[in-house]
C-alpha cells in the first residue's frame, strides 16, 4: 500500500483521520495515464482525486498550472477551493489554488492566464473559453493532471462531449497529460471509462457502503388514482420531518415542488422551518436557502434536481422522494444525499403520487436492493458540439484539418466519428454548408496557402467566445412583484403568454396574481387566496426507464402481491379478473365505450415521451382508417385514445413500417423538431444567442429559428443541421428508440380485450391531466371561434 | 378570395392572409418590409451564415400575391432591402425575377430606414406616396390620417399561436413584415400601443385572416 509523505500523514494524524483505502489506491495509481474512480456520495472522491497532486507538489514543487479540476457546477468549484485552501494553509504548503468561472472578474481571469495557479478549479465552459485563446499552449505548458468531478452528470449531456473535445485538445498541447474521472455509482462503469478516453482506463470501484434503508412511506390515506404531487401524504411527510434532523424532499418537477411546498406550509401548524429550492427561483432566493441549510437552520427543503449534485450540506438524515423515481440510478444518487457519513446506511422514504406509482416505487425499491441500475447507452458524439469545437479551435489560431480530425477521434466520445461527418461539420463552419453557393462572403473560415484553416475575419472570435457552451436556457421571463425590481423567479415564456390578468399561480411557495406582461418581465401582485388557479410551469418530465418498466411488468404478474399495499394489490387482482394484465412480450389493447366515445387503451410501457409519440402515430393511422380519433392522453405506462369509431382489430396500429412512414411525414412539421432545431442551431453557431455590444436595431429585427427551420426544409432538406436535428429528436424528445424497443419485445403479439365498460387499469387515465386534441382541420376552426368570441366580447363583432 | 375586407378612410381595403394589402379601387398592391438580402448582410458582417434562401422565398410569395390580384401599381413600403449593399448584391436570378414582376405595371419603392437610397432596379423611388385619400409611408407619423405604413412588424397571439398581423384604427393601418427573415414586435409594445386608438383591430396572417381586438 502506498504511504503518504510525512507532511500529509502528520496532517491526517492531527485531524485524527485516516485515508480510505480507495484514496490510497488512487495515490498508488498517480502515474497512470487515466483512471476512473467510482465511489458513492460521501466517499471522499474528491480528496482521492487531489491526493496525487498534493503529494507531487510537496515532493517536487514546480511553478505553473499543475492540475486542472473540472466540475459541472460553479458552486462546486468555489466550494472545492475553500476545502483545499484550508488544509493547504494548515500544512503551510506553497500551493496556489484558484477557481475560475463566468462569475470571476475580467482582471482576475487575465491574471490567471498570465500567471496560472498550481491548481485551477473550473467548469467545462470556462475551459473551452481558455482553449479558444492564442496563448492556450503557454497556459497549459506544464499541466500534469486533469481531475473531472461528477463525470456521470457531465456524461449525461452535451457538456460532457464538449469537455471531452477540450481534453483531447489539452492532450495535444501537453502530451502525456494524466486524467482522473470521479463518478457516483453508474450502471456501466466501463462504458463511462470509454467515454472518458479512447486510451485504456482502469476503473476503480470504492466500497459502496451499506445498503440504504429505503421503503415506501406508510400513509393514513391511500394515494389517489391519478395525478402527481403527493399532496394526500402531507401529514405523514410532516411527521417524518418532525422525527428527523434534516430532510430533503425531492420532486421531479418544479411545478410539483411548488404545489407541495405550498400545501406543506398550510399544514405546518408548528411552523417548522422549511425552505424551497429549485432552478426557477431567483439566484439570491436560492442562496438564502443554501446558507440557511449550511447553518443548520432548516428542518426540511423541498427541492428538485438542482440539489442532485455535489455540495456537502452536512446533516441530512432523511431523503423523501415524492412521485415515482422514474430512474433507479437517479434515485440511488438522491438517496446518497442522506447521511454523508460513509459507513452508515442512508435513509429514504418514497411517496408514490398515485396507484400506478405505488407499483413503480415498489419496483424501484427492489431494483435499489438488487443494485440493478438503469441507463441507456450513450449515442455517438453530437455533431453540433463538434461544429462549435471547430470554431473554438479556429479562434486559437490556424489549424490543420487532418490533425484536428485525428485529435477529435482520440476523445472517447468521438472515437467512431467518420471522416465524411467531420468534413460536413467543417464545411458547415466554413461556408454554412448550403446546397446553394453563390457568394464569396459565405465564408467564416478560409484555407490558407499552406492548407491550414483560419477565421476569415479575426473579429469573429468575439462572437464565438460569447457563445461558447451547450447549455440551453429555455426562454424564460423574470417574475417581479409590482413596484419592486427584485425578481421572485422565472417562468417560461410560453407559460407567461398563456396567462390572463387575474390568473393566480405559485412562485416560491407564494400565491401571486398575474397583472401584466411587460417587455422583459412578468408583473404580479400579492394574492390573499390560498388556491392558485394555474399551477403548471416548467414541467420537466422524465420518462420511466426501460429497466424499471420491465420490473413493473414482472411485478404485477407475481403470484404473491404482499409486497404492495392492499389497495394496490386488490386493484391488480381486479384488473386480472375483468380484463388482462399487460405482459412484457405482448401489447395489451382494451376497447370500451364511454361517454358517447369509443375508447382504446394501449399498454405499451415505453415511457412518457415514447408513449406520446406512439399516440400521435397511432391516431394518424386511425384517422386514415376513418375512425375519427378526437384526442388522447399518455402516461409512462399507457395511452388512452378516444374517437368516433371503435378499433375492431388493433394489429394494424403496430405495423413497424406503417409507424415509420407516419413518423417521416409527421416529424417534419412537429413542434418538438423545431425545439430540437433551435438548440442545435444555437450550439452549432448558426444562431448565436449573445451579440457583442448593443443590438443594431429593435426587437423586430430578430426572428425565430422556426423560420430558418422551415426555410431549410423547403430549400435545403439535406442540410447538416436538419440531419442532426432529426437524429436528436429521434433519441430525445420523440424517443422513437423506446417504441422500437416495445415493437421488438412484443413482435406484433397483441391481446385485444373488448369490454362494455372502463377497466380498472384504464380508469386512472380518465383523471390524468394533459389531454391532447388530435390535430387536424379543427385547429383553424378553434382559433376562429376564439377570435369571434374576443370580437363579440369587445363589442366589435 | 382569402382576405379580410375592411373600410378605411372611405374606401375598401383587402388584407390578404399572406400579409399583403390590396386596394381594389386603385388596383394597388402594397407589401412592407421585404428585407431582401438579409442573410447576405449577416454573412458580410461576419455574423452568422444564415440559409441564403429568404430572397427566393419572399419573391415566390410576392409573385403569388401579384398573380392573384393582378395589380396596376405595386407599392413596396420601405425596408425592401436589408441595406443598400444588399440591394446591389442581389444575384442575377433575383434581379431578373424582380424585373419580370415589375413589367407592365407601375412600381413604387418607398424608402425605409434600412434602404434610404435610390434603387437601381427600375421603378419609382419616393420618400412617401400620396394617393388620396391614402398616404403610403414607411414609418407612421403621429397625427396623420389615412396613413398606410410598415416598419414595426406587428405580431399578435391568438389560441396559443403568434403570427404577424396588420393593425388598424380609423386613422392608420400598419402592415406586417412580408419578408421571410423578419421577426415581429408584439402589439402591446409601447411603440405600437401608443400609436393606435383604443378600439384598434388586429388581423392575423394565416390560411384565413383572423380578426381580434388589438392586444395592448
Amino acid at each position: 500500500m502506498t504511504s503518504l509523505p510525512p507532511t500529509l500523514q502528520d496532517w491526517f494524524d492531527t485531524k485524527g483521520w485516516s485515508p480510505h483505502p480507495h484514496q490510497l489506491d488512487m495515490l498508488g495509481r498517480g502515474a497512470d495515464p487515466a483512471t476512473l474512480l467510482i465511489a458513492p456520495t460521501g466517499g471522499g472522491k474528491t480528496l482521492a482525486g487531489f491526493l496525487p497532486t498534493l503529494v507531487e507538489l510537496i515532493e517536487k514543487p514546480q511553478g505553473g498550472l499543475h492540475t486542472l479540476y473540472i466540475s459541472p457546477l460553479k458552486a462546486l468549484a468555489a466550494d472545492m477551493r475553500r476545502n483545499l485552501t484550508g488544509p493547504i494553509a494548515e500544512m503551510d504548503l506553497p500551493i496556489r489554488v484558484e477557481d475560475r468561472s463566468g462569475d470571476t472578474s475580467q482582471t482576475r481571469k487575465k491574471a490567471q492566464r498570465a500567471d496560472p495557479p498550481h491548481i485551477l478549479l473550473t467548469t467545462p465552459e470556462s475551459l473551452a473559453l481558455l482553449i479558444s485563446y492564442e496563448d492556450a499552449p503557454r497556459v497549459f505548458a506544464k499541466l500534469e493532471r486533469v481531475v473531472v468531478d461528477e463525470l456521470h452528470a457531465l456524461a449525461a449531456s452535451k457538456r460532457g462531449d464538449q469537455l471531452m473535445l477540450c481534453l483531447a485538445r489539452l492532450e495535444t498541447l501537453r502530451p502525456g497529460l494524466r486524467r482522473v474521472g470521479l463518478s457516483a455509482t453508474v450502471e456501466d462503469p466501463p462504458a463511462l471509462a470509454r467515454f472518458f478516453t479512447s486510451a485504456p482506463c482502469p476503473v476503480l470501484e470504492a466500497d459502496p457502503g451499506p445498503d440504504p434503508d429505503i421503503r415506501m412511506l406508510a400513509t393514513k390515506t391511500a394515494p389517489p388514482w391519478s395525478g402527481g404531487g403527493g399532496v394526500y401524504a402531507m401529514d405523514d411527510v410532516l411527521e417524518a420531518v418532525r422525527q428527523h434532523k434534516t430532510t430533503l424532499i425531492f420532486h421531479n418537477t418544479r411545478a410539483q415542488a411548488e404545489i407541495f411546498f405550498h400545501n406543506l406550509w398550510l399544514a405546518n401548524d408548528e411552523a417548522l422551518p422549511i425552505g424551497i429550492h429549485h432552478g426557477s427561483l431567483a439566484r439570491d432566493q436560492r442562496q438564502k436557502v443554501e446558507a440557511a441549510m449550511v447553518a443548520g437552520a432548516l428542518r426540511a427543503i423541498v427541492c428538485t434536481g438542482t440539489l442532485d449534485l455535489g455540495l456537502d450540506w452536512g446533516d441530512v438524515d432523511l431523503v423523501i422522494q415524492v412521485g415515482a423515481p422514474k430512474n433507479v440510478k437517479r434515485l440511488v444518487q438522491r438517496i446518497g444525499r442522506a447521511n454523508h457519513r460513509y459507513n452508515a446506511p442512508s435513509k429514504a422514504l418514497l411517496v408514490p403520487a398515485n396507484r400506478w406509482e405505488v407499483i413503480e416505487c415498489q419496483a424501484a425499491i427492489e431494483a435499489v436492493h438488487a443494485r440493478d441500475l438503469d441507463g441507456a447507452p450513450r449515442g455517438p458524439g453530437p455533431r453540433d458540439v463538434l461544429c462549435q469545437h471547430i470554431l473554438i479551435t479556429a479562434c486559437a489560431g490556424p489549424f490543420d484539418a487532418e490533425a484536428l480530425f485525428a485529435e477529435v477521434c482520440a476523445s472517447g466520445a468521438y472515437a467512431t466519428l467518420a471522416r465524411a461527418d467531420f468534413n460536413a461539420c467543417l464545411d458547415f463552419v466554413a461556408t454554412g454548408g448550403y446546397a446553394l453557393r453563390a457568394y464569396d462572403r459565405w465564408q467564416r473560415l478560409k484555407q490558407r496557402p499552406d492548407g491550414r484553416w483560419q477565421l476569415r475575419d479575426p473579429r469573429a472570435t468575439q462572437l464565438v467566445r460569447m457563445n461558447i457552451g451547450t447549455i440551453q436556457d429555455t426562454d424564460t421571463l423574470k417574475v417581479r412583484m409590482r413596484g419592486s425590481r427584485a425578481p421572485l423567479g422565472e417562468v417560461e415564456e410560453g407559460f407567461a403568454a398563456s396567462l390572463t390578468p387575474g390568473d393566480t399561480f405559485l412562485m416560491g411557495g407564494k400565491v401571486v396574481r398575474f397583472e401584466s406582461l411587460r417587455e422583459m418581465h412578468v408583473e404580479v401582485s400579492r394574492e390573499r387566496g390560498r388556491q392558485p388557479k394555474v399551477a403548471v410551469f416548467n414541467g420537466t418530465k422524465f420518462a420511466t426507464s426501460t429497466q424499471l418498466s420491465a420490473r413493473i411488468l414482472r411485478l404485477v404478474h407475481r403470484a404473491d402481491l404482499t409486497a404492495l399495499p392492499n389497495h394496490t394489490a386488490d386493484w391488480i387482482v381486479l384488473q386480472k379478473t375483468v380484463s388482462h394484465l399487460p405482459q412484457t412480450g405482448r401489447i395489451l389493447v382494451e376497447s370500451f365505450p364511454h361517454d358517447g366515445c369509443a375508447h382504446t387503451c394501449i399498454y405499451g410501457f415505453a415511457g412518457r415521451g415514447a408513449m406520446q409519440t406512439l399516440s400521435l402515430l397511432v391516431t394518424r393511422r386511425m384517422e386514415e382508417r376513418g375512425l375519427g380519433p378526437l384526442g388522447f392522453v399518455a402516461t409512462d405506462y399507457a395511452t388512452l385514445i378516444w374517437g368516433l369509431e371503435p378499433v375492431e382489430d388493433p394489429g394494424f396500429l403496430f405495423d413497424r413500417d406503417g409507424l415509420i412512414d407516419g413518423l417521416e411525414t409527421w416529424l417534419g412539421e412537429n413542434a418538438l423538431m423545431k425545439r430540437s432545431f433551435k438548440s442545435v442551431a444555437n450550439i452549432a453557431g448558426l444562431t448565436p444567442r449573445n451579440f457583442p455590444g448593443k443590438r443594431a436595431s429593435g426587437r423586430q429585427a430578430t426572428f425565430s429559428s422556426d423560420i430558418l427551420y422551415d426555410t431549410l426544409r423547403r430549400y435545403d432538406p439535406d442540410h447538416l443541421l436538419l440531419d442532426i436535428t432529426r437524429e436528436e429528436a429521434m433519441r430525445g424528445l420523440i424517443d422513437f428508440g423506446r417504441i422500437e424497443e416495445m415493437l421488438t419485445r412484443t413482435r406484433g403479439r397483441v391481446d385485444h380485450v373488448i369490454t362494455d365498460r372502463i377497466t380498472p387499469f384504464a380508469a386512472p387515465l380518465f383523471l390524468e391531466p394533459g389531454r391532447i386534441p388530435v390535430e387536424g382541420a379543427g385547429r383553424e376552426a378553434l382559433a376562429q371561434a376564439e377570435a369571434d368570441r374576443l370580437m363579440a366580447e369587445a363589442g366589435l363583432g | 378570395m382569402n382576405a379580410h375586407v375592411f373600410s378605411f378612410a372611405g374606401t375598401d381595403l383587402h388584407f390578404l392572409g399572406t400579409g399583403a394589402l390590396y386596394w381594389p379601387a386603385r388596383e394597388l398592391l402594397c407589401v412592407s418590409d421585404l428585407h431582401l438580402g438579409r442573410s447576405e448582410r449577416f454573412a458580410r458582417r461576419a455574423g452568422a451564415l444564415l440559409p441564403p434562401y429568404e430572397t427566393r422565398d419572399t419573391l415566390t410569395r410576392l409573385e403569388a400575391a401579384i398573380e392573384m390580384t393582378e395589380p396596376q401599381i405595386v407599392v413596396c413600403l420601405g425596408d425592401s432591402f436589408d441595406d443598400h449593399a444588399a440591394q446591389s448584391g442581389l444575384d442575377d436570378v433575383a434581379r431578373l425575377w424582380l424585373i419580370r414582376l415589375m413589367a407592365g405595371r407601375r412600381w413604387v419603392w418607398i424608402e425605409g430606414n434600412h434602404d434610404p437610397g435610390p434603387v437601381d432596379l427600375g421603378g419609382t423611388h419616393m420618400a412617401e406616396l400620396p394617393e388620396p385619400p391614402l398616404t403610403f409611408r414607411h414609418i407612421a407619423r403621429v397625427g396623420a390620417a389615412g396613413e398606410i405604413s410598415g416598419h414595426y412588424h406587428p405580431k399578435a397571439r391568438v389560441a396559443g399561436r403568434t403570427r404577424p398581423c396588420l393593425v388598424h384604427d380609423s386613422d392608420r393601418v400598419i402592415l406586417p413584415a412580408f419578408g421571410t427573415y423578419t421577426g415581429g414586435l408584439r402589439t402591446d409594445d409601447a411603440a405600437i400601443r401608443d400609436l393606435m386608438r383604443d378600439e384598434a383591430i388586429a388581423v392575423l396572417t394565416g390560411p384565413r385572416p383572423l380578426t381580434i381586438p388589438m392586444p395592448r
